[in-house]
């Protein structure tokens, strides 16, 4: 009881420092759905397909995947590109091979083992961990449980920060600034990066600004997670059978105590 | 001469002669396994278990996470990343290493908390106690580096305030605060020297785990009615407790898989709940985060070191008494460890001569409003430092000092405690019926 008590009042706090750090942001974060969420979500290929072009179209053109390898486009549980696409797909970049040319160096095309390319603009950060970086970690609406149930916001903040767009722009210290209802600041250096219809997709999904958007934030949520169900997996056999040991201990626990502990009532009578 | 009295191991093969004679280790593993425990213990004396239990588990995945990291604060941050792509297994091994070192404060709070309520850490237990704050300090210290490894933006700038709060000591805090970073400010020599360091200090902790448990083990354990178990005879001491193989490895194995089934919850479906976003940004020393905030475990402590800011009454009288050597930020530094060593002299601030607070009417009301005081410390220290969380830290600061310092001494003299038990078997007689054989088919599995 007491321990019960215990871990309750460190799960209120703990569900309590949620909103607590997240209510001083004033922006807005739509809580979006995605396929991954919750306990049993998992991430949807088609989706991540999408995400990669979308990426690969519009955002690579500034932003970089530093961590992020051409292989792991192959990889169970990610876009699962067939292994001739990874490599046709690498072969499209260029990286810097310090071993070429008797040790000065040179451009060769990229094979499935290197990474994609580091951010090409100073000041445009690098995506590969963003999902797992931004605001809305606490989940959107701060709650913890929210983690659990909805994610845990970085892919919603993303999202909405593609949407959040007012078309309002100033210009500070001799940068454009463009508000966005989505940015913690209100306004951001980023141009706006899709209007929608940006990219054509093979399958004939929507290319609508939101759905673009949803594709690429979870492309990215990938490129920072990309072990997530198999941690999800990992995580439920965990639970599962230490749920049935603890079982089988509650039972053992009984019956190694119940001479000692048979109730003052079922004694047949006092001596 | 020590221990409560009991039947020890008595080598019969003519091996286990030839082994005990030389080195008694079964002797000892059997005086250890099969030690008279009070049998009445109840849910809150399982957390030594879940500790011991956390220490083999950080230690195991920290071996084997040492073997893919490198710590230099050019490879650090992708060699985590390695770590969660690459390496198999690699994001379970780090997420439960990362959760455990919250598993590990959640148990080690319920289990101080456990000792302040049933005054565990009374004579004859004291240097049990002191020894479990030594091990309560390493256990912060080794937490503390550990976040820095991964070289985010947290690791950076965390390690930056809290190092920088030697800086705040009088005359030796520069050079101390220079000894301890390896350089002027935080970057690769404090990086390889924290790393050294949050490997060394587990294995120093493992040690006092041993001191830990031979303390208690020889003064025996405190139990709910804080009623020593009689050691006039082995017949006595076997009327209050029962040996622990079986009855209490069972059960604490038991609340451990209980324990276990949350810790892996968490660590499958929300690993980072506990986490800063922050943390999956590399270390920047251009770049400051809006919110530099600790782990959730050190927020009580850091809430009583923001909480004594130079406009607070007793920081301006500390200030002039010692013509300004004690300034508002070495105030809070001296609050911060304070707060510890305040409780680390609980033993001799408590003048009750009852041990367990079952018995102490006043003292529950008093100990409950500490428990409160230290979520809401927790709290106000995730909190900016800003009205109104600053007198909400000030008086729950004041709360902390003045339950150890006042309150504790004072009750001993004011309050009229509660008739306790003769005896354990006494206590437990209240509850359960007498064990008289025979009407139960269980066999002890013991004998």
């Amino acid at each position: 009881m007491l321990k019960k008590l215990a871990l309750g009042a460190l799960l209120v706090c703990g569900l309590a420092t949620g909103p607590a750090l997240a209510a001083e942001e004033e922006s807005h974060v739509v809580d979006f759905d995605f396929s991954f969420e919750g306990p049993f979500g998992s991430y949807d290929q088609m989706q991540l397909q999408r995400g990669l072009q979308v990426f690969t179209e519009v955002c690579s053109a500034c932003h970089g995947l530093r961590y992020v390898a051409y292989r792991s486009l192959g990889y169970e549980g990610g876009p699962e590109l067939p292994e001739p696409q990874v490599r046709a797909y690498a072969d499209f970049y260029e990286v810097f091979d310090e071993t070429l040319l008797d040790g000065e160096g040179d451009f060769r095309p990229a094979t499935p083992t290197d990474h994609f390319p580091e951010s090409s603009l100073s000041n445009a950060p690098d995506l590969s961990l963003m999902a797992k970086a931004r605001a809305g970690f606490h989940g959107p609406y701060g709650l913890g449980i929210n983690q659990f149930l909805k994610g845990m916001g970085g892919p919603e903040y993303i999202a909405s920060v593609l949407t959040g767009y007012t078309g309002e722009q100033r210009e500070e210290a001799g940068a454009v600034l463009y508000e966005n209802t989505a940015f913690p600041s209100g306004w951001i250096a980023m141009a706006p990066p899709l209007y929608g219809d940006d990219v054509s997709f093979q399958d004939g999904s929507p290319t609508d600004l939101e759905s673009t958007a949803k594709d690429v934030a979870a492309f990215l949520m990938w490129t920072a997670e990309p072990k997530l169900g198999a941690r999800k997996q990992a995580g439920f056999t965990g639970v599962l059978m230490l749920g049935v040991l603890a079982v089988l201990l509650y039972l053992t626990n009984k019956r190694i105590w119940a001479p000692h502990k048979r109730k003052l009532k079922d004694t047949p009578a006092p001596r | 001469m020590a221990g409560i009295p009991h039947d020890h191991y008595t080598p019969k093969s003519g091996g286990e002669r030839w082994l005990h004679k030389r080195l008694p280790v079964v002797g000892l593993l059997y005086d250890t396994i099969m030690i008279p425990t009070p049998k009445n213990l109840n849910w809150m004396w399982i957390w030594g278990i879940v500790l011991t239990f956390t220490l083999v588990l950080q230690i195991v995945t920290g071996v084997v996470l040492v073997m893919h990291y490198i710590p230099s604060t050019e490879q650090a941050f992708a060699s985590v990343e390695h770590i969660m792509r690459d390496v198999n297994g690699g994001f379970m091994l780090r997420y439960m290493h990362a959760n455990g070192a919250s598993l590990f404060f959640v148990a080690v709070y319920a289990h101080i908390f456990r000792n302040l309520y049933y005054g565990s850490y009374k004579e004859p237990r004291e240097v049990t106690w002191i020894i479990g704050i030594l091990m309560y300090l390493l256990m912060m210290g080794t937490a503390f580096m550990g976040y820095v490894l991964p070289w985010g933006q947290m690791s950076f700038w965390g390690a930056t305030v809290i190092t920088g709060l030697f800086g705040a000591i009088p005359f030796v805090g520069e050079p101390l605060q220079t000894w301890l970073l390896g350089g002027p400010a935080v970057g690769g020599y404090t990086l390889t020297r924290f790393f050294s360091l949050h490997y060394l200090m587990p294995m120093i902790l493992a040690g006092l785990t041993m001191v830990h448990i031979w303390a208690f083990h020889t003064t025996g354990n405190n139990n709910p009615t804080g009623v020593e178990v009689r050691r006039t005879s082995k017949e006595d001491a076997r009327k209050d407790t029962l040996p622990f193989w079986p009855y209490f490895v069972i059960k604490d194995l038991f609340a451990l898989a209980v324990i276990l089934v949350v810790f892996f919850a968490i660590v499958g479906f929300m690993p980072n709940y506990l986490g800063h976003p922050d943390n999956y940004i590399e270390a920047n020393s251009l770049s400051t985060p809006a919110h530099i905030v600790p782990e959730w475990y050190f927020l009580p402590f850091y809430a009583i070191l923001r909480a004594f800011t130079g406009d607070v009454w007793v920081v301006q009288i500390a200030s002039f008494v010692t013509g300004g050597i004690v300034d508002a930020k070495f105030f809070g530094v001296l609050a911060m460890f304070g707060a510890i060593i305040v409780m680390a002299l609980a033993p001799w601030l408590d003048t009750s001569s009852v041990r367990s607070g079952r018995y102490r009417p006043m003292f529950k009301w008093w100990f409950a409003l500490l428990v409160v005081d230290f979520f809401v410390l927790m709290w106000v220290g995730a909190m900016p430092a800003e009205e109104p969380y600053a007198t909400i830290s000030l008086i729950a600061s004041a709360y902390w000092f003045g339950y150890f310092l006042v309150v504790l001494p004072l009750l001993g003299v004011f309050e009229k405690p509660l008739p306790q038990p003769g005896t354990i078997e006494e206590d437990y007689a209240t509850h359960y019926a007498p064990n008289t054989g025979g009407t139960t088919t269980v066999v002890n599995p013991a004998e």
